[in-house]
């Protein structure tokens, strides 16, 4: 789609054929092509999710009805919970830090190229192995959380499918995890310290920190659990002295942390715009930064609330239902500071801030039941229930679902240079945002009444029915939102205007680059003197950032199919895991996949390609 | 950051004092790192200890041997490693809380 940021000779727009664009897309290692190839990847897989989430809502439609079979509707669930958080939510994020985040501390790319482009093509291919158990003898039907012994017991290949695609797409974003630690860490412009990076780079900094250290506990529970059902090991099968509990620890020692990555970068980026269209600094940034900090340590101490049904014992349940509770405390700080930010600002409502604003009570209602069901003699009623479904839609579809919308409202024009359409934006939100309490609030109280989760149908007259119908009514709502969004998308695409470099009056970086910026992104690196920078520089008269350095050449990467090639290797060499069990030739898919990307790590490693210069006096021929 | 990637080819003369000094206490950390692994082996090997002390002592060898590593071969004990330093902290208070936490919880 997006062909204006391009290669040395973009300065001339052409046409270029589809096969041009599809090579350029496949070799790419600049960071706002990777982030286009994450939000299309996300979106995609969005939509895919969307799709299941509408066959779920119309099988609970009415009582006992057989839209799906109870397999499928098994199937169904599974694969709505594995896609939307790892395939849709994690990608359509890791996009926009992407895309965002070397702009906001003045860095040209990320640190790691390569790798970037490695993490998205093992993403993208992750996924497609995953949904591709749709076509091979049915998909994963153990649940998003595929608990042992029901996920090692299930027949069928469709929880290899889960376990190798989510290994392949989890590496990929253990990648991205690095690399953007890698890069805030080291690439800074000068003048930009810690504390004056914008939140979004730090929440996308703190982010990569729970990424690195909380990626590694699903990595090992993904191999116990290849092991068990592929070569005969006995990690969860009791029978044999296994511990089924093992694989709830390693899930959710991964899971909880796992929750916070998909909500602070969102936490992240409504900072960045409460404080734009409030036109203030953003109110107590200081105590913003350290919440976060603080948010992410008690996040990794807290995972077993989600297991008090478990037997664990009344000591345990109570150490992790009240470290579980003290989180409440930075978010509420956080809560708070947006409030205050608002306040007495000059507000400015228009899409972005519209998801902005939809946020605060949403996700706040998502906190409260948070703090319900931490409540361990509370949970044993809850567990399992419609409430806890309610509680992490609130969380997932209020908080990250909404930030996403907003980011994409905001970032839109630097990402695509196109402004997206106000009016279309505005039904999108307000579709979105009351088929969402229809869905969802609705579902505390089926919860409450008693109708447990994953269930394939309910029975009339016990108080379910009309709850039910509501509910599915609200998911009919999210999907006209999410369609106008897409008809949005395509509609400024094809007949919007190309977007300013700063649409909003913005105060932060990334706002002095062309919408889309130039591959190299500035053509000298600026001087960072405070917090808000280009906010400064406007209220001093000067509008534009002093630069840092003379012009001179850039050095940039080359373009690499390696990459691909790689995650090609790694994709034929999961289905030989796969089928290995069933028939012995398949080992020559296992070994010959990971010969191609073993083979492609060595032609990587000898060759010595040391990237290319855009000379001065091609920067200063180009136009401004 | 930078003072670390920069490659300097004209030494002087304080720059040849550092790295012999460096020389010094990497050759003293190396010994010290082959002395202790000799301890840990010979306790055990001669069975001189009482098993529950003898397994507090590798113990305690191993960590020195881990902050050796780190400090002395991974450079952490020099300028511009607290990034990387506050990392290591992080992970291995990670990794802790998880095996302590599976052990706690699972086998006890
Ligand atoms: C104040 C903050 C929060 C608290 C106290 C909290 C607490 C809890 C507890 C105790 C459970 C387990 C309930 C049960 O299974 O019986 C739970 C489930 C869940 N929470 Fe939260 N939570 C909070 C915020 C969040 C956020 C921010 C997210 C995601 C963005 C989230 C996502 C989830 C998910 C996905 C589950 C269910 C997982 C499953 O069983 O499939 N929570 N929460
Ligand atoms: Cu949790």
């Amino acid at each position: 789609m997006s062909i204006a940021v391009s290669d040395k000779n973009s300065a001339v727009t052409q046409k270029r054929s589809i096969g041009a664009v599809l090579w350029d897309y496949l070799t790419t290692v600049d960071h706002m092509k990777v982030a286009h190839l994450y939000l299309f990847g996300g979106a995609f897989f969005f939509i895919l999710g969307g799709i299941e989430a509408v066959i779920i809502r119309i099988q609970l439609l009415v009582p006992e009805n057989d839209f799906v079979s109870a397999g499928f509707y098994n199937e169904i669930i599974t694969m709505h919970g594995t896609t939307m958080i790892f395939l849709a939510a994690m990608p359509l994020l890791l996009g926009m830090m992407n895309a965002i985040m070397p702009l906001q501390i003045g860095a040209r790319d990320v640190a790691f190229p390569f790798l970037n482009s490695l993490g998205v093509w093992l993403f993208i291919l992750g996924g497609i192995m995953l949904n591709m158990s749709w076509f091979f003898g049915g998909a994963p039907d153990a649940g998003w959380t595929a608990y042992a012994p029901l996920s090692t017991t299930s027949p069928g290949h469709g929880v290899d499918f889960y376990a190798v695609g989510l290994q392949i797409a989890g590496a990929g974003t253990l990648m991205s995890g690095i690399n953007f630690l890698v890069t805030i860490i080291n690439m800074r412009a000068p003048g930009m310290t810690y504390m004056r990076m914008p939140l979004f780079t730090w929440t996308t900094f703190i982010t990569s920190i729970l990424i690195l250290f909380a990626f590694p506990a699903l990595t090992v529970g993904l191999f116990l659990l290849m092991f068990d059902r592929m070569f005969g090991s006995a990690f969860f099968d009791v029978a044999l002295g296994g511990n089924t509990i093992i694989w709830q620890h390693l899930f959710w020692i991964f899971g909880h942390p796992e929750v916070y990555i998909l909500i602070l970068p969102v936490f992240g980026l409504f900072s960045e715009i409460f404080s734009t269209f409030s036109k203030k600094r953003l109110f107590g940034y200081t105590s913003m930064v350290f919440a976060t900090m603080l948010i992410a340590f008690l996040g990794f101490m807290v995972w077993a609330h989600h297991m008090f049904t478990v037997g664990m014992g009344p000591i345990a349940n109570t150490i992790f239902s009240v470290a579980t509770m003290a989180i409440a405390i930075p978010t509420g700080i956080k809560i708070f500071n947006w409030l205050a930010t608002m306040w007495g600002g000059n507000v400015k409502i228009n899409s972005a801030m519209l998801w902005a604003l939809g946020f605060i009570p949403s996700f706040t209602i998502g906190g409260m039941t948070g703090i319900m069901v931490a409540t361990v003699a509370a949970d044993y009623q809850y567990h399992d229930t419609y409430f806890v479904i309610a509680h992490f839609h609130y969380t997932i579809v209020g908080g990250t679902v909404m930030g996403i919308f907003a980011g994409l409202h905001y970032w839109w024009p630097k990402i695509f240079g196109r402004v997206l359409n106000e009016t279309l934006g505005k039904i999108t939100f307000w579709t979105f945002f009351i088929g969402f309490h229809m869905t969802f609030f609705i579902q505390h109280f089926l919860g409450l009444m008693g109708m447990p989760r994953r269930y394939w149908v309910f029975l009339e007259n016990q108080g379910l029915d009309t709850g039910n119908f509501i509910s599915s009514l609200g998911a009919l709502f999210m999907s006209i939102g999410v369609i106008v969004f897409i008809y949005n998308a395509i509609y400024v695409w094809l007949k919007g205007e190309k977007a300013a470099a700063d649409p909003w009056d913005g105060r932060t970086l990334e706002w002095t680059t062309a919408s889309p910026p130039e591959h190299y992104n500035w053509k000298q690196t600026p001087l960072i003197r405070g917090l808000d920078c280009l906010w400064i520089e406007k209220t001093e008269g000067n509008g534009k950032m002093t630069p840092a350095e003379p012009l001179k050449d850039i050095h940039m990467p080359n373009n690499t199919i390696i990459p691909f090639i790689m995650t090609l290797g790694f994709f034929i060499s999961g289905f030989g895991f796969i089928y290995q069990t069933e028939n012995k030739l398949w080992y020559i898919a296992l070994f010959g996949g990971m010969a191609i990307a073993l083979l492609a790590m060595l032609v990587r490693s000898l060759q010595d390609d040391v990237g290319h210069y855009i000379t001065k006096e091609e920067l200063k021929g180009e136009a401004k | 950051m930078t003072e670390n990637t920069n490659t300097n080819n004209q030494l002087t003369d304080f720059h040849r004092q550092k790295n012999k000094e460096e020389m010094k206490r990497n050759v003293i950390s190396f010994a010290m790192m082959i002395v202790s692994t000799i301890i840990a082996f010979a306790v055990v090997a001669s069975g001189v200890m009482d098993r529950v002390f003898a397994i507090f002592l590798l113990f305690i060898l191993a960590v020195a041997q881990v902050a050796f590593q780190f400090f002395y071969f991974m450079h952490m004990k020099e300028k511009g490693h607290a990034m990387p330093a506050v990392m290591i902290v992080a992970g291995t208070w990670a990794a802790f809380l998880t095996t302590f936490g599976l052990i706690a919880a699972v086998w006890w």
